[in-house]
């Protein structure tokens, strides 16, 4: 799960660490309210959706009026915002934060994640700020300098001083720089964030260190600890069908194909899109109904499966472990009947009681085309998309 | 012989009166392991399945002697249980819980280490040593003694495997299952490193899928220090970049993790890989020359 840029700040300023003065605002009216708020004569208006590049796309301005800000906040509240980061339809704009403007003199990187090699929250820091991070540690890895954070001591002040000295701050800033570093590594472990990215962390025209932007994304696993991030959770930003999939416990990702998969197990899922892809056809989603695959989660799953309009033929792939396979295809015939599934169905029964189940598909009358093998069923299922 | 576990390996519990523990614990003894206990604090001093509760990990390794402990108490109480079993005595945790805070990882990985505990997991189906013990949640039955290693990042796709080396008659040395999570307790060079000392193993099946790195570390350990043939698979190429794949591992970020990447690895490694997940057991063929 993702924060808002304004749900990010708030979550700084809570931990003492600079940032701009602002308001996130849903109406029009509000944004020149706000900017009177906040007193002075140049603002910044910010669309708010789970995206980057919102600059170039239009959704970041300069104004110096409140009329502009709330000719902004008509323009795009309520509209999708496209950037290089999101689909073609782009991400919903519900709230705009506005924000004094500040004088820039230099922009710095600053980020956070968990490194998988390391097994260590690392720290991220460069002078090479406002630009895309990933094409600077492509390009010019040298300019990335690192801090890995040991679990059991956490951050310390020389490892912000290190890095500080490095990116060539002065003694003034120095001391900002280790207040930002360790307040944001008590933040990220407080918080059990996945990634945190200040892009950039500016340094103002009178030489103070201050944050401009911010990224969080949060450890979907730890959110039950934390019902104050969960209030954020802004569903807008999020994938319908993931989202609908989710509250019955399946992980669904849309794709653009049109042979909706329904296997068991991630891994499994994944090989199933790659054999189909292999065998010339185009998958339309990756599902897994997890370790128990029931009648009413199989329902469920055809439900989401089949609101995309392109599917064209279902694939369901079930590795039957201790659960066993007939189980499973009664599972299957009752969901095919109940749902009212019009497209044809591939199903690919292994291990427990393997065959049985597949008897049971045959015999059901309903449109199931029982496969006798995984490449089999791959190969009938793209022959069934197309019609054939 | 074979790797982490066999028929002598004395098991307990951690979760063992609940109900994923009652189901896999039945399961277990069913097949051979040696179960000789299990812990539910509060419930010491009760019997279960026919073996001893116990309220604490110490004083059900003091009372069994047990060396391994499998877990399948709740994601919240994971690091807990986890942190527990290594400074109580245990030597090889088996960790089969989905959901665990990463930063609950991090330290309870950093732990394990210090005190020298092999922890397998978690978000996986477990370790198996076929006709001799099963800890975890794998189907017992699909699997043969024989000597094929298989260490995998997917439970399915585990079972995929061990089908077909199962079908062609080669059989399984051991099984290991490091899970679908970021931080895993044991990655692929871990297990890698006791299949080729392993005598019985003849050569290794690793299935890894898109999300971080341990494939091509995995590939470059390969290059300098096994052996023994490799057969790899990567789940994945069709995954799209930024999405979460089910398991809280596999996810493309940054352009960084992509399965091409991962075989090509591989590939440059000398592992000969799939890219049809129905084609390991031929693959092993062609590889080995059985």
């Amino acid at each position: 799960m993702n924060l808002h840029e304004y749900q990010g700040k708030q979550l700084f300023a809570d931990y003492g660490l600079p940032v701009s003065k602002g308001f996130a605002v849903d109406t029009p009216e509000e944004a020149a309210e706000a900017c009177n708020k906040i007193g002075g004569d140049k603002w910044v208006v910010k669309a708010q959706v789970h995206a980057g590049g919102r600059g170039k796309a239009g959704g970041v301005k300069l104004i110096q009026s409140p009329e502009e800000a709330k000719a902004f906040a008509e323009q795009w509240l309520g509209k999708k915002l496209v950037t290089f980061q999101t689909d073609e339809h782009g991400q919903p704009v519900a709230k705009i934060l506005v924000e004094n403007c500040t004088d820039i003199a230099n922009e710095l990187y600053l980020g956070a994640v968990v490194d998988r090699t390391t097994r260590r929250v690392v720290f991220m820091a460069s002078t090479e700020g406002g630009v895309e991070i990933e094409k600077v540690a492509e390009e010019t890895p040298e300019k990335i300098l690192k801090a890995e954070i040991d679990p059991l001591v956490g951050a310390q002040p020389y490892q912000a001083r290190e890095l500080g000295f490095a990116l060539g701050l002065n003694k003034e800033q120095i001391k900002q720089f280790t207040k930002i570093f360790l307040g944001l590594s008590k933040l990220f472990h407080d918080k059990d964030l996945a990634l945190l990215e200040i892009n950039p962390l500016v340094i103002t025209g009178e030489g103070n260190l201050h944050c401009l932007d911010a990224k969080i994304g949060l450890d979907g696993n730890a959110l039950y600890r934390h019902p104050d991030l969960q209030a954020m959770q802004d569903p807008s930003q999020e994938d319908e069908r993931e989202a609908e999939a989710a509250a019955w416990e399946l992980n669904y990702v849309a794709l653009d194909g049109n042979i909706g998969c329904m296997v068991n197990g991630a891994g499994l899922a994944m090989g199933t899109m790659d054999i189909v892809n292999l065998n010339g056809g185009n998958p339309a989603n990756f599902l897994d109904v997890g370790g128990g695959a029931t009648k009413e989660r199989v329902a469920e799953a055809f439900k989401i499966i089949l609101s995309d309009d392109n599917v064209k033929a279902v694939l369901v792939n079930i590795f039957g472990g201790i659960v066993r396979c007939d189980m499973i295809a009664e599972g299957i015939i009752g969901a095919v009947e109940q749902v009212g599934v019009n497209v044809p169905v591939v199903v690919r029964l292994e291990g427990n009681n393997a065959e049985l189940g597949a008897e049971k598909l045959a015999s059901s009358g309903l449109n199931i085309i029982a496969a006798t093998s995984l490449t089999d069923a791959a190969q009938q299922v793209v022959k069934a998309a197309e019609g054939k | 012989m074979s790797i982490l576990i066999d028929k002598n390996t004395k098991v307990i519990c951690q979760g063992f009166t609940g109900g994923q523990g009652t189901f896999h614990s039945e399961q277990a003894i069913a097949y051979g392991t040696q179960m000789v206990g299990g812990v539910t604090p509060g419930k010491g001093g009760q019997e279960h399945l026919g073996l001893p509760v116990f309220n604490t990990v110490k004083e059900a390794v003091a009372e069994t002697g047990a060396e391994a402990s499998v877990i399948y108490v709740p994601a919240a109480f994971c690091k807990d249980s986890i942190l527990e079993a290594a400074n109580g005595g245990i030597k090889l945790i088996v960790c089969i819980t989905e959901g665990i805070p990463t930063l609950d990882m991090l330290d309870a990985k950093v732990k394990c280490d210090e005190l020298g505990v092999r922890l397998i997991g978690p978000n996986c189906p477990g370790v198996i040593t076929p006709g001799e013990s099963k800890i975890g949640i794998m189907p017992g039955h699909i699997h043969q003694p024989g000597k094929v290693g298989i260490v995998s990042r997917s439970g399915t796709l585990t079972y995929e495997a061990v089908k077909q080396t199962t079908d062609h008659g080669f059989g399984q040395s051991s099984c290991v299952g490091i899970g679908g999570d970021p931080i895993p307790g044991s990655n692929f060079i871990d297990i890698l490193e006791m299949f080729e000392q392993d005598p019985q193993t003849e050569a290794i099946v690793m299935i890894g899928e898109i999300g971080g790195t341990a494939e091509e570390e995995a590939a470059a350990y390969i290059k300098a220090n096994v052996s023994k043939p490799v057969v790899a698979y990567i789940a994945g190429v069709t995954a799209p970049p930024g999405k979460r794949m089910g398991h809280a591992g596999a996810i493309i970020s940054g352009g960084k993790g992509t399965a091409d990447e991962k075989f090509g690895a591989l590939e440059s490694a000398g592992v000969k890989t799939v890219r049809s997940l129905a084609e390991i057991g031929d693959a092993l063929k062609q590889a080995t020359g059985w």
